[in-house]
């Protein structure tokens, strides 16, 4: 009965009498502190993206007159529907737009296309050089690999010049495999990504399927690729992101309404907004939907690329 | 499988089985194990091969070729030696692009680095969680081009909140990206805000790192906070601080995205970095030769900064060991 009082007769209850002996903790300056610019660091990190949507959620002839009210300015889902292609251009008009549609649907497919096929190349064709390079010997692999690395250091803008020149004389200009191709194969990271984690597979279950009798082709596809799943779905999902978000290479080769990619046509449709009125609410309407693949692959697959990122970064 | 083959080559038991017609079987077959696997390989690497034989090796060697060259895209590339270096070297608008983009760097970096630093040892101290990462990461994964837009619209010389607050507070409104003075520090400020999660998970890999018993004996040691912080924290994080300098430096070096969505280089000339200016000399000026040169300084720029890191900050050597 006593033990089932502690707050009278604490001394009693051993689990009690530990914290009687403990002094009191002081209430924590130091950590309330850190907490706080925790905190801070949060909001100036979430407030823009919630200021983008409720941007996006405004008219734009109420944007002025109710330019630091928190809430959306005269709530309303034309800026949505205007960038969905959902409204006439009289609406668009008259609710403060340019009335030049973001042909968005057409951009949205050019950039599922063009990220899917690179992500799904990059990945397949930098895992069968990774396997080259970490479980099979042969002459040479350490050099050719150290190639293959050096090429990291090469910035992007001194390959684009060149590879631009050849993709026009390859006639290659304003088409998905024009802006794909450059990507679709290789890049040194993904390799080297791979690599590292295929060097410290076990030899043990191949060795046992060669014994078996198993060719290379077998091993790779049926023991080295299932059991290389988590990484090769983290690189994917890298490559995934870096492809949707690329906008230099997209730019130089594929300015073409046909093939324009989202973030080249944000872009376009920015600087088509004449400098007196720019439609505010279309764009945060459609740089919200522009970026929600990449929210929604992050909040489904978050911990996995943030667990990634110690990794990827220190190369 | 490895073992047997070395047995194979072993002196001794070539020796034993010197008897006639051995030999050949021996030599083809350490021949092969020279050899290895070199055939599958080739199969294995070819795709990849064709990529970067295509891609990153034939452009890198063109690259170099076409900066000798006066080429806009039109006729064929015609060889002029060293003008194209020499014109560089007396051409204002490079030098004006080089302190243009070196006043970012300095900036984007310098900021960066410190927040990072801070932000990283918050989330070792008191908030290793997943979530707080997660959210600090966000900014880094959505395009440039939508963060650049974004700030873009808050930081409106009009109707931008920014503004909105400082007006409030009594201070006068600024156009942030349309004044001189202001359009590269904004942008490195909005370059700031994109990376800082971005670079403090990278720190915060490196302080994970650390082993804990020399926080103990620190600790033991009576070592105050600060103390502890100079002594070990900073030395022991050197070589993870080094390479994330190095790759965020070259990063920074090469920025485009968010000046060419904002301000396009303006105004007049005030944010047009080195790599906006390749583009426009390329793209706006076809020509082709001038912009090969002015990527060629950039990449010796690029390698001799990366050196000099490296060199100067010791970043192969840990304290550790």
């Amino acid at each position: 009965m006593t033990t089932s009082t502690p707050s009278r007769n604490g001394a009693t209850a051993p689990a009690r009498t530990a914290i009687i002996f403990k002094p009191r903790q002081p209430f924590n300056w130091r950590r309330a502190g850190a907490w706080t610019l925790v905190v801070i660091a949060l909001v100036v990190t979430i407030a823009p993206f919630l200021w983008m949507l409720r941007t996006a959620l405004s008219s734009n002839h109420s944007l002025a007159a109710n330019a630091g009210n928190l809430l959306p300015a005269d709530f309303s889902w034309g800026a949505f529907k205007r960038v969905l292609g959902l409204q006439t251009p009289e609406e668009a008009i008259a609710e403060g737009g340019s009335g030049a549609a973001i042909n968005f649907w057409w951009y949205l497919r050019s950039s599922i296309i063009v990220s899917t096929l690179i992500t799904v190349g990059q990945v397949f064709f930098s895992s069968m050089a990774a396997y080259a390079f970490s479980r099979l010997r042969w002459p040479g692999r350490e050099k050719v690999f150290a190639l293959f690395l050096a090429t990291m250091m090469v910035p992007p803008i001194f390959t684009a010049l060149p590879n631009f020149l050849m993709i026009k004389n390859l006639g290659l200009l304003n088409t998905y495999a024009g802006i794909i191709l450059p990507f679709l194969f290789m890049t040194p990271f993904a390799i080297f990504f791979l690599r590292q984690f295929f060097l410290s597979m076990s030899r043990e279950v191949e060795e046992a399927a060669m014994l078996d009798g198993a060719s290379k082709f077998r091993i790779y596809f049926k023991i080295v690729l299932p059991n290389a799943a988590a990484p090769l779905a983290t690189l994917a999902l890298l490559t995934f992101f870096g492809t949707w978000n690329e906008y230099f290479w997209p730019l130089l080769v594929g300015q073409d309404e046909s093939v324009r990619v989202l973030t080249v046509g944000l872009g376009v449709f920015k600087s088509q907004s004449p400098q007196g009125a720019p439609d505010w609410s279309g764009l945060m309407a459609a740089t919200l939907i522009a970026a929600l693949p990449v929210l929604i692959l992050f909040i489904a697959f978050g911990k996995k690329v943030v667990n990634s990122i110690g990794f990827s970064g220190i190369k | 499988m490895t073992t047997l083959t070395k047995q194979q080559r072993d002196p001794a038991g070539r020796a034993a089985g010197t008897k006639a017609g051995k030999t050949g079987s021996t030599r083809k077959q350490s021949l092969t194990h020279r050899m290895g696997d070199l055939r599958i390989a080739m199969v294995f690497i070819f795709p990849a091969m064709i990529g970067f034989v295509a891609f990153f090796l034939i452009p890198t060697i063109r690259g170099v070729y076409l900066s000798f060259t006066e080429y806009s895209i039109l006729g064929d590339p015609t060889w002029i030696g060293i003008k194209n270096y020499t014109a560089i070297f007396a051409d204002e608008l490079f030098w004006n692009a080089m302190s243009v983009t070196l006043q970012y760097v300095a900036l984007n970096i310098g900021f960066q680095t410190v927040i990072a630093l801070g932000l990283a040892l918050l989330m070792h101290r008191v908030a290793k969680s997943t979530f707080v990462r997660g959210a600090l990461l966000l900014p880094f994964l959505v395009a440039n081009v939508i963060v650049a837009l974004l700030w873009f619209w808050m930081l409106d010389y009009q109707l931008g909140i920014v503004n909105e607050v400082i007006s409030w507070l009594g201070g006068q409104r600024i156009a942030f990206f349309g004044s001189e003075q202001w359009a590269i520090p904004t942008i490195a400020f909005v370059n700031v805000w994109r990376h800082m999660g971005y670079t403090a998970l990278l720190l915060f890999a490196g302080l994970q790192s650390i082993p804990s018993h020399v926080y103990e004996v620190a600790s033991l040691d009576g070592a105050s906070p600060t103390r502890t912080f100079w002594s070990i924290t900073m030395p022991l994080l050197r070589p993870v601080m080094v390479l994330v300098l190095v790759v965020t430096v070259i990063g920074s070096f090469q920025v485009f995205d968010t000046v060419a969505v904002t301000t396009a280089g303006g105004p007049i000339n005030a944010s047009r970095v080195i790599q906006m200016y390749i583009y426009q000399k390329a793209f706006t000026e076809s020509d082709f030769g001038y912009a090969s040169a002015l990527s060629v300084i950039l990449f010796v720029i690029l390698a001799l900064v990366a050196f000099v890191q490296m060199k100067f900050l010791k970043g192969n050597e840990s304290d550790l060991d």
